[in-house]
């Protein structure tokens, strides 16, 4: 066996501990052996690189990774659980920014060499790899909040997005003939331009929708640089992640209720409308105590909690992990019913509940909490609003309309816990806060649940 | 390396179906960690950064195949990091009232 074909069985093996990285993540029970399987797997692989015939400049790589290391694993170990998306925008947008570099700097050496193949993978890798680069770094900024978080559409955006098109077009086409580096690097110029123009128009509430594309754009180009060094390796990892975001974007959409056209161009090509709730205000809303809901909660069978980005912002996911044991000992059966785009990601609420010791069991999906929502007693909506709504079930006009829902409406009693009769992210009025049913607790969340807290001992 | 262009498209078709097969089967209570891990796991171009790196020659190849290295790097590294941070919270029922005594991870302070 030459000492290539070594090299190759072991990455072979490291593509093999990628693929169990991600079956881990099946069950929470397996998850994290999984992804230390993936993280041995990719210190094999880059410990085997060294040994790769005719490796020089080995200072300069070991250099690169105590660099990289040096920045990456003080902020991934700081950065709090709130502002996970952002930080896995920022770990995408390198890996994107790297996989364009990558195939830049290989065409650079064999251009004029290269094949039609090598070079439609080159440009396919650096245009992905661009615009994942600078998207991911506007979303981090939006995310962060050093930008608004509102679309940003620039003047005649359109003209300027088919300019860009059109210019790309002309580059790979340019690139492909003539397998001219200068083509590659002027693509690689618009597709950092595009990928700004491609972030800019998209809210802040759709964003995660945004970072799980980016993140098969990174896969993808990934992939492409494996086609272009013609490592087996990098095609299977890239392709694995290119079939997650996929599928993630896909799920995400759903779970929105809306296209993804829509997600993404929906700024550009909207007609500029006014948000007005509709439905009259004068509408009365009954607010309870602190102490009805106490009673109301302690004599429960069956309470879900359904908990929304509110929460988090309020930091009280220990709180309501605090006052759901409470109620448990009191023999009442305590669950959450996470929505799929409860925080600011896929799961990212299960992320933060997880983080105050909420046991894993306790976390149901929509539809697991919906089919039980009719023998449910009380539902605790903790700073959600739009998840329970139930005009995106009954009200085609609704600008959520066709977005799955929470069945709160379908429970005995309903407590909403809110600053304020604001709507949501939609901006849409919701019937559910009128609902005799419902009862109203206005406050500071963490605040309100520590009041709580107290008054159900004493209840 | 010594694969054809046709061996390293079947790898690819293969890779989709693998990829679609094992990430619709991720229970939905993970999908941040997925996408987080899933991140980690693209940063596997940090291979291939070294060997542009390493294997180049000339002034513009050695700084692009450098910053590669520096942006791949990070990115392997913190994905794997924050992926693994997240999915150490993820307790059963047994687990986390071990675990509620304890004060929160001295990490997520500001």
């Amino acid at each position: 066996m030459t000492r290539m074909e070594t090299l190759e069985l072991i990455y072979l093996l490291c593509a093999v501990c990628f693929i169990v990285a991600l079956k881990g993540l099946s069950s929470p029970k397996w998850a994290r052996q999984g992804n230390l399987i993936g993280a041995a797997g990719m210190l094999v692989a880059i410990a085997t690189t060294f040994a790769w015939p005719g490796l020089h400049k080995i200072w300069l790589i070991v250099i690169g990774i105590v660099i990289g290391t040096a920045v990456a694993v003080p902020a991934a170990r700081m950065v709090k659980m709130t502002a996970i998306p952002q930080m896995v925008a920022a770990f995408n947008g390198v890996g994107g920014g790297a996989a364009a570099l990558v195939s830049l700097a290989d065409f650079n050496l064999s251009h004029r060499s290269a094949g039609i193949g090598t070079s439609a993978a080159v440009l396919f890798s650096v245009l992905i790899g661009g615009v994942s680069f600078t998207g991911s770094a506007v979303t981090f900024a939006k995310l962060q909040e050093l930008m608004t978080g509102r679309p940003v559409v620039l003047p005649r955006q359109r003209l300027l997005n088919i300019v860009l098109a059109v210019a790309a077009l002309v580059f790979v086409i340019w690139g492909l003939a003539a397998g001219s580096m200068v083509a590659a690097v002027l693509l690689c110029l618009a597709a950092l331009v595009f990928g700004v123009l491609f972030v800019l128009p998209v809210g802040g509430a759709d964003v995660p929708v945004v970072i799980s594309l980016l993140n098969a754009f990174t896969g993808l180009a990934v992939a492409a640089s494996g086609a272009v060094l013609r490592m087996p390796l990098l095609i299977i990892a890239g392709t694995l992640v290119g079939a997650s975001g996929t599928l993630l974007t896909q799920l995400m959409a759903t779970a929105m209720g809306r296209p993804l056209t829509n997600i993404l161009f929906g700024a550009i090509t909207a007609k500029p409308t006014t948000a007005v709730a509709e439905g009259a205000t004068d509408r009365s809303v009954r607010t309870g105590t602190v102490d009805d809901v106490a009673i109301l909660l302690a004599y429960a069978r069956r309470v879900v909690v359904v908990p929304g980005y509110g929460l988090a912002v309020a930091q009280a996911q220990h709180t309501v992990h605090e006052l759901a044991q409470l109620l448990e000992q009191r023999g009442v059966e305590v669950s959450y019913g996470i929505h799929p785009v409860a925080g600011r990601m896929p799961g990212h609420m299960n992320v933060l509940l997880a983080e105050a010791n909420v046991p894993y069991e306790q976390l149901n999906e929509m539809d697991e909490v919906n089919g039980r929502m009719g023998q449910t007693d009380v539902v605790l909506v903790v700073g959600a609003n739009d998840v329970v709504n139930p005009a995106a079930r009954d009200q085609p006009g609704s600008p959520i309309y066709g977005m799955p829902i929470i069945d709160a409406d379908h429970a005995q009693q309903i407590v909403f816990m809110k600053r304020s009769m604001r709507p949501g992210f939609a901006g849409i009025d919701n019937a559910l806060l009128y609902d005799p049913k419902t009862t109203m607790l206005f406050g500071d969340a963490k605040d309100t649940l520590s009041k709580l807290v107290t008054a159900v001992k004493t209840a | 390396m010594t694969e054809t262009t046709l061996g390293l498209l079947s790898i690819f078709v293969l890779s989709v179906f693998v990829g679609f097969e094992v990430i619709s089967k991720v229970s939905p209570i993970l999908h941040t960690p997925l996408m987080s891990g899933a991140n980690a796991i693209h940063g596997v171009i940090l291979v291939g950064s070294m060997i542009v790196l390493g294997t180049g020659h000339g002034a513009a190849t050695t700084i692009l195949g450098f910053l590669a290295v520096i942006l791949a790097t990070m990115n392997v590294v913190g994905g794997f990091v924050v992926t693994d941070r997240m999915l150490e919270m993820f307790k059963g029922r047994g687990g986390a009232s071990r675990r509620a005594v304890e004060p929160p991870a001295g990490g997520d302070r500001p």
